[in-house]
């Protein structure tokens, strides 16, 4: 550390070509996030460097992981005013604008994350070299916290590599691996870590101009704005409404009329910092960001070291979990009663695995190496974690467990992904009923981002935590869940659907009662959903939550006994083709329609809450939102609910957000 | 011997039989599959392996050390030393052997060693005429010299040379491997027909172990292969119902055309295919608590007339059989690997045949008939292919297959190399 930084150092002594390297490295955290200290001492650093100047300047990360996560969101969380925001954008637009005006070459030598404002001040260096690492990740995703990339990305990524590109990676957050920024010009090299310094010193002296945008581009990005302005305006409107999520609607118009500077937008513009402070929706999305983060931390406390999964059951559920799992580097013995049984799983796998990868044909290889059909189940005596995905029949899974507690090893976890049995009943099949757990997971599985972690009257802490670990390891958000019928996200879908079909029984067409939770922020309608899930596992769903008592909606018995089930069968709510819902016109919304369908789930996840199924409201919040998509703008149901009754919890911080500015 | 050197598992592919075009599995995935598979049931984890011995006659150029390849995909993980070793046809009985050899020598105690050969995806090679003509063009620099260059191409350049017939011709005396058995044939005076019926029984036999499950999950000796669209290979490919000696008759010679009585359907089939065996010595058996299901008691490698190649499996047994002091009918069963039908009549008329065993062997008289209810009881190379590398594995691990169903105690595996060797294995079941 230069004696005078807490977050830099600022080596100049002994380079033999007079350049200067400034490394970033945020005192007290593993990753660099750029807060007001820090930039306040790089506004220093530079002052230093104007002051002297050196032949180039390199700007890099002293962390192991990373370059720049972001701005520090913690910090702007703590914004309370439409000025502290506007104060904020500016602290880094000047900041930056500074970087961008020094009188030597500057380059940013990016390895790993560099994300949001630690991108912008990237982009504002003369050049950047990216380390060829599966690591290295960079994007501008402040428009996933409803906010808008305010230090000057919306002005300089356009430039750099064309509007197209550049509003795409804005409006929707995605980030770039090495080879691919380097590709669409966002970064001038893409070199092996072995070289990346060699690579920098030469580039940074090279004296070679900034990488100039083509002819086309360059229109693009002047005279022919509006054209793609509206066209990406149509793309976005497509995907979410203005009213849940200003700011994608912000980007473009600071971008189309304002040159990139948010800070240029006046106050009273739909477009406006100020607009974006005074909506909702940004405070949502940082609560939805902590609450994930808080998902992220279950499990952390365990050093369950997983090298071998054992998955029973090798049907469309337990073979994606296996494939997840060879990916994400685990040996995997996937079982099945006959090797036919299992080839399908492989065959998904493999394409899983070549979309994952995308086309590196080595790690497609590695990861099918992983994954070993296992007949017999011989792996279950090895694996360090067994689950089972078998058919939901209690005896069949009882049999199945007393058999693999005898085997497995004495330390193994113990897991089954029934959706509908009560963990208890199976567990009673095991000499040590502690070792079992539920780990449920959500069709599709690679889509899903939440598994459930169930504890079973008598499952042990242990065997949870490390249920959890394992959830993360394969890049999942783990719930804890008591097991209850239905867990979390099911016993809040049941009687969203229901209310839903109800209302289809009531005269709506499903495509007015779908089209009304979709202009809610729904993902899907419920009456698709029910299709997509199948009929029959809803009926069935419904039984074991409300009970055999419970009438269900008299067509869907109808149509079940049919055999219309839905997408599967190619007819149900509605007819199916090419895995689409076939959808008519939609009629007039009754007013209070989609509130009434909500209100069941509301209702259904309070009660979750009241019960101990989830430990309290934000968890509840967050497993229904990423377990069935809820519009996350609201900040979840209950958070939502004017009728919830319940303050949201404090510790987030959630209640004063207000940011607007950059986030990582 | 002086160390006890036990066989505690083993797994092979099923053998696929090439079909001129290259096959759905390189040599490494097939390695590798029934590898991982093997390592997924045992009682240690895969980096508790000291080493890993591969034995491949015909490695891809790109994983020419198949051995360290497939250790690695395996999940050996990175201090598992791998290596290949090449024998020819007996590559996989030399990596059971160097296996031996470095577990007798007290350096390793766990070892992975098998074969693997994928014949469907051996290379066509440039001839050396078109790689000297493409080297002249590399030089080129002006259009004028690249006018002169295409000037001097002939297309018979084309042509290509096809990796497996070189490597099926002894580069000493000249023969492809089949005209070596044309010589036995003549030797020996084995007619066409009872080389016809010998294949017809092989068939007939692996049918009928197939049918009553001898290669299946009881034994754990096939492994199912599953490839990227789903599709299942459980079993051997090869193998035909309908190879019934009349319909083998129809069948034309194939190396000496015309006038020979070596067909296609006589021979050894050209395979893909990967067998592995774990052994282990005493105190890894007892260090890991594991169950060994047999020893490998004795080894021997003998070297012959290359021309009369597949006469090996006599050179090589015979002696192993003086040192424990046996007879031929002392041993309950036997793997002689069928390269050819004519070659294993041959070894089996060369024992009974009192000159060649005093000639050849140095014996005082002929070591008499083997019984052939005793051979190859569930078929061999004929129905089932020859993945070159792999077929010595194959042997010895089916070997002790066939001991431990019958509850018989002792066995030789045996096998005839190109280049006028033969290996051979003493094999005793444990119960």
């Amino acid at each position: 550390m230069s004696p005078n930084f807490q977050h830099l150092e600022l080596v100049r002594k002994r380079d033999p070509d007079g350049l200067a390297w400034l490394y970033l490295d945020r005192a007290g955290a593993s990753t660099n996030t750029l807060s007001r200290e820090l930039l306040d001492e790089l506004a220093a650093a530079f002052a230093q460097l104007e002051a002297d100047p050196p032949k180039g300047l390199i700007i890099a990360s002293a962390k192991p992981a990373g370059f720049v996560a972001g701005a520090d969101i913690e910090e702007f969380t703590r914004i309370d005013s439409a000025q502290g925001a506007r104060d904020l954008v500016q602290r880094g637009w000047e900041l930056f604008n500074r970087l961008a005006r020094l009188q030597f070459p500057t380059l940013a030598l990016i390895r790993g994350h560099c994300l949001g404002g630690g991108l912008e001040l990237a982009l504002a260096c003369r050049y950047r070299i990216v380390v060829d690492e599966p690591g290295t990740k960079l994007a501008l995703p402040e428009v996933m916290l409803g906010i808008v990339p305010g230090w000057g990305g919306m002005q300089r990524l356009p430039e750099l590599i064309g509007p197209a590109a550049a509003l795409d990676l804005m409006l929707t957050g995605k980030s770039l691996d090495a080879r691919r920024a380097h590709k669409l010009g966002l970064a001038d090299e893409c070199v092996p870590p072995r070289v990346m310094e060699n690579a920098a010193r030469m580039l940074v002296r090279s004296g070679q101009p900034p990488r100039a945008l083509p002819f086309m581009h360059k229109l693009l990005n002047g005279p022919l704005k509006a054209v793609v302005a509206n066209k990406a305006r149509q793309q976005v409107a497509a995907k979410a409404r203005r009213e849940h999520y200003p700011a994608p609607y912000a980007i473009l118009d600071i971008w189309q009329r304002y040159g990139g500077n948010a800070l240029a937008v006046p106050a009273d513009d739909p477009a406006s910092l100020e607009a974006i402070f005074r909506s909702p929706t940004a405070k949502n999305l940082v609560r939805v960001f902590f609450l994930q983060e808080r998902l992220k931390g279950f499990g952390k406390d365990s050093d369950f070291a997983l090298r071998h999964v054992h998955v029973v059951g090798a049907g469309v559920m337990g073979g994606d979990i296996a494939a997840l799992c060879a990916f994400a580097g685990m040996t995997v013995t996937l079982q099945d009663q006959s090797v036919e049984r299992i080839a399908p799983a492989v065959a998904r796998a493999a394409k899983f695995f070549e979309r994952k990868f995308r086309g590196d044909k080595r790690q497609v290889r590695f990861a099918l190496d992983r994954l070993i059909p296992d007949p017999q189940g011989h792996g279950a005596a090895r694996a360090d974690l067994v689950i089972e995905a078998i058919f939901e029949n209690l005896d069949a899974k009882r049999a199945l467990f007393a058999d693999i507690e005898r085997r497995a090893k004495p330390d193994a976890v113990l897991a089954t992904n029934t959706s509908s049995l009560r963990i208890e009943d199976i567990a009673t099949a095991l000499a040590d009923p502690r070792r079992l757990v539920g780990i449920h997971f959500f069709n599709p599985v690679a889509l899903m981002p939440l598994v459930e972690v169930v504890r079973g009257e008598a499952s042990d802490d242990e065997a949870l935590r490390r249920a959890a670990a394992f959830v993360r390891r394969i890049d999942k958000l783990p719930l804890p869940v008591k097991s209850a019928p239905g867990f979390l996200v099911n016993a809040v879908l049941g009687p969203y659907m229901l209310e839903a079909l109800r209302c289809v029984e009531e005269g709506l067409s499903p495509e007015t009662v779908d089209a009304a939770l979709v202009a809610f922020g729904m993902p899907m309608g419920p009456v698709e959903l029910v299709d997509t899930v199948g009929l029959d596992i809803a009926v069935a769903a419904g039984k074991a939550l409300a009970g055999e008592a419970a009438a269900p909606p008299r067509r869907l018995m109808e149509l079940v006994t049919a055999g219309q089930l839905g997408r599967k069968s190619g007819q149900g709510y509605y007819r199916w083709a090419d895995g689409k819902a076939q959808k008519g016109a939609v009629g007039s919304i009754p007013s209070g329609l989609a509130e009434r369908i909500v209100a069941p789930l509301v209702a259904a996840a309070r009660r979750c809450v009241d019960h101990d199924v989830v430990a309290d409201a934000d968890l509840a919040d967050a497993g229904v939102i990423f377990g069935t998509g809820f519009a996350p703008f609201t900040g979840g149901p209950l958070y939502y609910s004017p009728d919830s009754g319940k303050t949201p919890s404090g510790e987030l911080s959630a209640g004063r957000l207000g940011a607007v500015v950059n986030a990582g | 011997m002086n160390r006890d050197i036990f066989i505690v598992d083993g797994a092979r592919t099923p053998f696929l039989k090439s079909r001129n075009t290259p096959g759905p599995f390189a040599a490494a995935d097939l390695a590798t599959a029934a590898g991982a598979a093997l390592l997924a049931r045992q009682r240690f984890a895969p980096d508790q392996l000291d080493e890993v011995i591969l034995g491949c006659a015909s490695p891809s150029p790109d994983e020419v050390n198949i051995g360290r390849v497939v250790a690695l995909r395996m999940g050996c993980g990175q201090k598992v030393p791998g290596w290949t070793v090449m024998r020819n046809c007996a590559s996989g009985m030399q990596a059971l052997d160097s296996a031996i050899a470095n577990i007798q020598a007290g350096r390793s105690q766990l070892v992975l060693a098998g074969g693997v050969d994928a014949l469907s995806r051996a290379p066509l090679l440039l001839s050396d005429a078109m790689v000297r003509w493409l080297s002249g063009w590399y030089a080129t620099k002006t259009v004028g010299e690249k006018l002169a260059a295409l000037r001097r191409f002939k297309p018979g350049y084309l042509a290509p040379v096809i990796g497996i017939m070189k490597g099926l011709t002894d580069p000493i005396v000249g023969q492809l491997m089949g005209q070596t058995a044309e010589n036995l044939a003549h030797r020996f005076g084995i007619s066409r027909a009872e080389m016809d019926a010998f294949a017809a029984r092989s068939h007939a036999r692996v049918l009928a172990a197939r049918e009553a499950g001898h290669f299946g999950a009881h034994f754990g000796e096939l492994v199912p292969l599953i490839d990227r669209d789903g599709t299942v290979y459980a079993d051997d490919d090869g193998v035909r119902a309908d190879s019934t000696p009349e319909n083998l008759a129809k069948l034309k010679p194939f190396f000496d055309r015309k006038y020979g009585r070596v067909t296609a359907g006589n021979s050894s089939q050209i395979t893909d295919g990967a067998a592995w065996l774990v052994l282990a010595s005493s105190e890894a058996v007892e260090r890991h608590g594991l169950n060994p299901l047999g020893r490998i008691a004795d080894s021997q490698w003998a070297g012959l007339d290359p021309a009369q190649m597949g006469l090996g499996p006599v050179h090589a047994a015979t002696p192993i059989l003086q040192r424990h002091g046996l007879g031929l009918a002392d041993i309950d069963a036997w793997e002689i690997n069928e390269a050819f039908a004519a070659q294993v009549i041959a070894c089996l008329r060369a024992w009974d045949d009192a000159d060649y065993c005093r000639d050849e062997l140095g014996l005082a008289d002929a070591c008499g008939r083997l019984d052939e209810a005793k051979l190859n009881l569930d078929g061999g190379a004929i129905a089932q292919g020859h993945p070159v590398g792999a077929s010595g594995a194959r042997i010895v691990l089916h070997l002790l297959n066939v001991l431990r169903r019958q509850g018989l105690k002792r066995g030789v595996a045996s096998i005839c190399i190109g280049g006028g060797q033969g290996g051979a294995m003493l094999v005793e079941a444990l119960p």
